[in-house]
């Protein structure tokens, strides 16, 4: 039994000119040399434009007293699928709620936003923000005095002027 | 206008060594910065521009990082010769710019200094037995590292340095045939007395000549010694920080001399166009030609066109500098055997047959009593056209350098095997 051999048939030209092929590939490359096509981006001097929906660093908005407006609800350290939102509750003596402690691993975090979309009074957001390296790994872990001190825009998962999404 | 001698003579070599040396040394750490930052451009990219303005600080860091790196050394490594071989690649590579004239000769209150390290009367022969000891240190540390990459990539290096050195030296014949002596300072002022640099009649030598030193110099499209897809990097492998750097600044060193070399040898060295700089010792004299009875013309040096026909020569080894970068990354390497065919069967015979057409052409003009001047020169540029064009002619009809289908074509089909076909069937 005979195997099968699959032969591809490809134009195949008697000779080929090295002389004339590396000319012309020598004046491509000279073109190239002395007007580039620029597609690099010089990184830390030209700053990416993120994109409206970017979900980044995460941003606590406060009241204007500087309170937060967390309302410690616990909504957001359940549906965190990343278990990353560590939330203690407390309540001041006019029955008004609040966070103890509010810390986000921002190391555990996938950026998924859901944080944002299920809290009840838009406290905790996801912002349009990236460059949060850090010398050591604790400092990964945002506190509540951390997290309102971002200033960075905060994403906008859905419209802002159709809130509900009607 | 007498030359420099005694103690002012000492300290102006002794000046001019260490100057000299300093200066191929940066020439050589800005012509890896020049690669990288070509390269880019060629490929659309930016290149090294981080370490100080435009990344001009770069081949500094790349120093202090190849110092401070950890030094290995192979376990079944020959650890003399695997430390002695990057010394060897080293030194000839830089040990041979001493002999190239680079600028004109600059007066001084204490005489007229020769703008060369040392002029010595045997010149070529020098960089040439010099430019073929990196072989050693090729071929030595490749067998030293005790590694079969290495290996493979000393043996390619000490096969491919040997072929191309005979027709380096072969297209050189011409020159030297042209210029009747050995020495640069003297092929120098024949180019300048001819009228025209010996690029022009001596158009196919000029040619052989940049082949061989691509070839001489390891570099792409023939750098088969290191080619990194097959060899990792060949002889070099398994060499690390200082070391390795001393591999790569031979290989630029030996890249920097090839340029000047072609730039001196071809395109008049620090000549520059006129005869206003033109001068050469002549009995004792520095003369900058011969007036119509034979009587010499005496040159008149100065400072400012010594630095004018510095300025020339440094421009004449960046053109070349840059066309190796340019050519590196334009052609894909050769297969093995193409180099080797390329080197052997055609400019092996084509060096010889052009020596011939050279040496007869000259005789042909000495005898019929043309005189050494500009019709000469235009004679010589008419034979040696016409050569040129039959060389890249023949060259470029697919007989030797050819793709893979006109290799196909050189094949011979099996179209049956009997006796495997009986087996196959059974």
């Amino acid at each position: 039994m005979a195997i099968g051999v699959k032969v591809m048939h490809r134009p195949q030209p008697e000779s080929t000119s090295y002389l004339r092929a590396a000319l012309s590939g020598m004046a491509l490359t000279f073109r190239h040399m002395v007007n580039p096509v620029k597609v690099t981006q010089q990184y830390p001097e030209e700053q990416t434009e993120l994109h409206p929906r970017w979900r980044g660093t995460h941003v606590m908005e406060t009241h204007a007293d500087g309170r937060p407006k967390c309302v410690a609800c616990g909504l957001c350290p359940t549906v965190c699928p990343a278990n990353c939102i560590r939330l203690v509750g407390g309540e001041d003596d006019q029955g008004n709620r609040y966070p103890i402690v509010y810390e986000i691993d921002e190391f555990r975090c996938i950026f998924c936003g859901m944080c944002q979309e299920v809290c009840p009074v838009e406290a905790i957001h996801v912002g349009q923000h990236f460059e949060n390296a850090e010398y050591t790994r604790a400092r990964f872990v945002y506190d509540l005095d951390r997290l309102m001190e971002q200033d960075h825009p905060v994403t906008n998962l859905w419209d802002p002027s159709d809130p509900t999404g009607e | 206008m007498e030359p420099i001698s005694g103690v002012p003579a000492l300290i102006a070599m002794a000046l001019k060594g260490p100057i000299i040396f300093g200066i191929v040394m940066v020439v050589v750490a800005y012509t890896t910065l020049a690669e990288r930052r070509v390269s880019a451009w060629i490929q659309d990219r930016s290149g090294p521009n981080r370490v100080g303005p435009f990344g001009l600080l770069q081949p500094i860091a790349d120093g202090i990082k190849n110092i401070i790196k950890e030094e290995t050394l192979p376990a079944t490594a020959s650890r003399f010769f695997f430390i002695l071989a990057p010394i060897l690649v080293l030194v000839p590579s830089l040990v041979t710019f001493a002999v190239i004239p680079f600028a004109a000769p600059l007066p001084t209150p204490w005489g007229v200094v020769d703008m060369v390290i040392a002029d010595l009367p045997i010149g070529i022969l020098y960089v040439l037995a010099f430019s073929s000891l990196a072989v050693y240190g090729v071929v030595l540390g490749g067998w030293a590292s005790n590694n079969k990459y290495a290996f493979l990539g000393g043996l390619r290096a000490s096969a491919q340095m040997v072929s191309y050195e005979v027709s380096l030296g072969l297209s050189l014949i011409a020159v030297l045939m042209l210029a009747g002596n050995v020495t640069l300072t003297e092929i120098i002022w024949k180019q300048q007395q001819l009228g025209m640099w010996f690029a022009l009649p001596l158009s196919l030598a000029f040619i052989l000549f940049v082949i061989s030193a691509f070839a001489e110099t390891n570099r792409l499209p023939f750098d088969m010694p290191e080619a990194e897809s097959e060899l990792i990097t060949g002889y070099h492998t398994e060499y690390s920080a200082m070391k390795f750097s001393a591999f790569m600044i031979s290989e630029f060193g030996h890249m920097v001399t090839a340029s000047a070399m072609m730039a001196t040898l071809f395109f008049g060295g620090w000549d520059l166009p006129g005869t206003w700089d033109d001068a050469f010792w002549y009995q004792g004299q520095l003369i900058s030609g011969f007036a119509a009875d034979g009587s010499v013309i005496l040159a008149n040096p100065a400072w400012w066109k010594t630095l004018l026909t510095f300025a020339g020569f440094g421009a004449k080894t960046a053109l070349f500098l840059v066309l190796y970068i340019w050519v590196r990354w334009t052609l894909p390497r050769f297969r093995y055997d193409q180099v080797m065919s390329l080197g052997w069967k055609v400019m092996l015979p084509t060096a010889l047959a052009y020596m011939m057409l050279i040496a007869g052409t000259i005789l042909t003009l000495d005898t019929i009593g043309m005189t050494w001047g500009f019709g000469y020169g235009l004679a010589l540029t008419a034979v040696s056209g016409a050569a040129t064009v039959a060389f890249v002619f023949f060259l470029d009809r697919g007989r030797t350098i050819a793709g893979a289908a006109a290799q196909r074509a050189q094949r011979v089909e099996v179209k049956t095997i009997p006796g495997a076909v009986a087996r196959a069937g059974r």
